[in-house]
């Protein structure tokens, strides 16, 4: 036993480890669909990152002699209307899109999942009025919101993710509520408590790794819904201003222009289309993955 | 004394009425006693053990009096900041269930490091040395191995090693043992029964073991307690319960225990009737509807403990 100890110990953490990391990674690209997204989603986080050096042209240099220009090979997918690369643009617009799906998600689940956890694990008056206060936003419609914040404090990008989070939490917190509601009272709970963990012990380390499973699925289609959201409202020009790249603008440009050039509206709608589905994708391929029924065939099929 | 709990009273409340799921019950265990408690499902014996840990879920439970002392420091007093200090670092719990009392994704280690980081507040590489020697301690071959499995991949009497491993870890003066083999096959329920008696003999610490096993009991306690709807109707050493049961319901249970020595084709002697609906306690008595001795009183007035010889108790109106 001692010789285990000592020569085994370091090598068996680091093992197990990688083991652990490799499984979930090594599911995901088995699982058809999930592996489709997220290599869609790779490419989409490695345009946004590297798009200086990606984009073939500045993204805001105009060119008026070139206008709306069908694809060439100095400018892929064409120009716009004021004589832009319409490739550069794309790749410039993926950073918003990403960067709303990703930050909305994340303070929508992070209130939510905060919410769902108290109410869940409290009980009681707390419960009712957490889950009373979750019902009344559900009722608030997104797009009035967002244009009543448009008119507020003017279009923006920060007027997205706070109507995404501001109405997307409602989700998590009753998924985190009920996932606690059933984890609560199995009997691994009890002994945590038993052997004094603290309410903020139980709830963190203990409830919620328990349902961290469709809260991962919802974190991904949310982040798909988040990006549409935006797209929609890029598209009625509540969105980012001109002139930062952004899909849903060149969509609504583009649509100008559907007769002369179709890519012009095609390619931006595509990408948006692509990105929610990629989403959606990795989304269900998770909630398969962590399944444990699903998980327990893929040890086995070791 | 460790522990004295005096009059304790944890009753349920709901639309049905008050249950009364333990009813003024005093007792107290000495160091390094093992003190049984007994008695049919229902009679109160969980219930008893989750209020001495104030861990009756509250609605709807409520512990409604008495005191429970240990170390000096009446627990029903304390903080719940307090309280959390006591739960697993001076009394430590073993559940029933070892399948679905640990934490299913967190690594065996992880979960017998965690009172002793917790409470003890022992830097992660040296607590986990100490989970291995506890581990070693409960007979787990390979600490560094098996201490790395996950619950799911452990068998049922591993699980319930590691639980007393985890109970060990502080160093408790007072283990509750919550029916601790009832889901394990016989042979490793000796195992692990034996195991917790030397460990609780070598550390000094002491036991309260809940049970319905009476041949648990002979083999491990010192003293016992019966139960039944929510009250202490027998106190006694083993020796004086086992040879002179004095209560009608223990005398009942007594022979209820099939003998090695009895003639196979004769049925067993169960006890008569159905324990009580805990929401209607018979008057008096809570045992009369089902007891061969009953008298005109006991449907009436309910029986103290009544003190016998050799620090033996009873509560029933025959020995007046």
């Amino acid at each position: 036993m001692t010789r285990h100890k000592q020569n085994n110990t370091g090598k068996f953490l680091t093992n197990d480890l990688q083991w652990k990391r490799i499984s979930i990674v090594r599911a995901l690209f088995k699982h058809k669909l999930s592996c489709i997204g997220l290599i869609i989603i790779m490419i989409l986080l490695f345009m946004a990152i590297f798009s200086p050096f990606l984009a073939p042209h500045d993204p805001n240099e105009q060119n008026l002699y070139h206008v709306l220009e069908p694809p060439s090979w100095d400018h892929l997918l064409g120009t716009d209307d004021v004589g832009r690369d319409l490739l550069s643009r794309i790749i410039y617009g993926s950073r918003v899109s990403l960067s709303v799906g990703i930050l909305s998600t994340l303070f929508s689940g992070g209130i939510g999942i905060l919410l769902g956890l108290i109410a869940g694990y409290r009980g009681g008056i707390i419960d009712m009025i957490i889950m009373r206060i979750t019902d009344t936003f559900m009722c608030i419609p997104g797009f009035v919101l967002l244009l009543v914040m448009a008119a507020a404090i003017g279009p923006g990008l920060l007027n997205i993710i706070i109507v995404v989070s501001v109405l997307g939490w409602t989700g998590f917190a009753r998924i985190t509520r009920g996932q606690v509601l059933q984890i609560r009272e199995l009997p691994y709970i009890e002994a945590a408590a038993a052997c004094g963990a603290s309410g903020f012990r139980i709830m963190f380390r203990h409830l919620l790794p328990n349902s961290a499973a469709p809260l991962i699925v919802t974190a991904s289609l949310s982040i798909g819904s988040a990006i549409m959201l935006e797209s929609g409202a890029a598209f009625f020009g509540l969105s980012i201003q001109p002139p930062t790249p952004s899909w849903g603008k060149a969509l609504r440009i583009g649509y100008s222009y559907l007769e002369i050039v179709p890519l012009f509206s095609i390619a931006p709608g595509l990408m948006i289309t692509l990105a929610v589905l990629a989403f959606n994708f990795l989304g269900d391929g998770l909630r398969d993955i962590l399944d444990p029924q699903f998980r327990g065939e893929i040890q086995r099929n070791k | 004394m460790l522990l004295n709990v005096k009059h304790l009273s944890t009753h349920f409340i709901s639309s049905k009425g008050v249950l009364k799921a333990v009813d003024d019950i005093s007792f107290s265990i000495n160091k390094g006693e093992i003190l049984a408690l007994v008695g049919e499902s229902g009679s109160g014996k969980s219930v008893t053990a989750l209020s001495l840990l104030r861990l009756i879920p509250n609605p709807p439970g409520k512990i409604t009096g008495g005191e429970i002392v240990f170390e000096n420091r009446d627990l029903l007093k304390l903080n719940p900041e307090d309280m959390r200090q006591v739960r697993g670092n001076r009394i430590a719990m073993i559940f029933q269930e070892p399948m679905t009392s640990l934490h299913p994704i967190l690594s065996i280690e992880e979960q017998v490091m965690e009172p002793l980081i917790h409470h003890k507040g022992i830097q992660r590489t040296k607590a986990l040395n100490a989970c291995y020697q506890l581990l070693e301690k409960v007979h787990i071959s390979d600490p560094p191995i098996r201490g790395k499995s996950y619950p799911h991949m452990l068998s049922g009497g591993m699980k319930q090693r590691s639980m007393i491993a985890m109970a060990l870890s502080c160093n408790p003066s007072l283990i509750i043992a919550d029916e601790p083999t009832t889901a394990l096959d016989v042979t490793i329920q000796a195992q692990l029964l034996e195991l917790l008696k030397d460990l609780t003999n070598e550390m000094g610490t002491s036991m309260l073991l809940i049970t319905h096993d009476l041949g648990i009991v002979a083999r491990y306690a010192h003293i016992v307690h019966v139960m039944y709807a929510g009250k202490i109707v027998e106190k006694a050493s083993i020796e004086t319960l086992y040879s002179y049961p004095r209560h009608p319901y223990t005398m009942a249970l007594m022979a209820s225990i099939p003998r090695i020595d009895q003639d196979c084709r004769k049925k067993l002697t169960p006890v008569q009737g159905n324990p009580p609906d805990l929401f209607n306690i018979p008057k008096g008595c809570a045992f009369h509807p089902r007891c061969p001795k009953k008298q005109e009183k006991c449907m009436e007035e309910t029986p103290k403990l009544i003190p016998l010889a050799n620090n033996h108790e009873t509560a029933c109106w025959i020995y007046e």
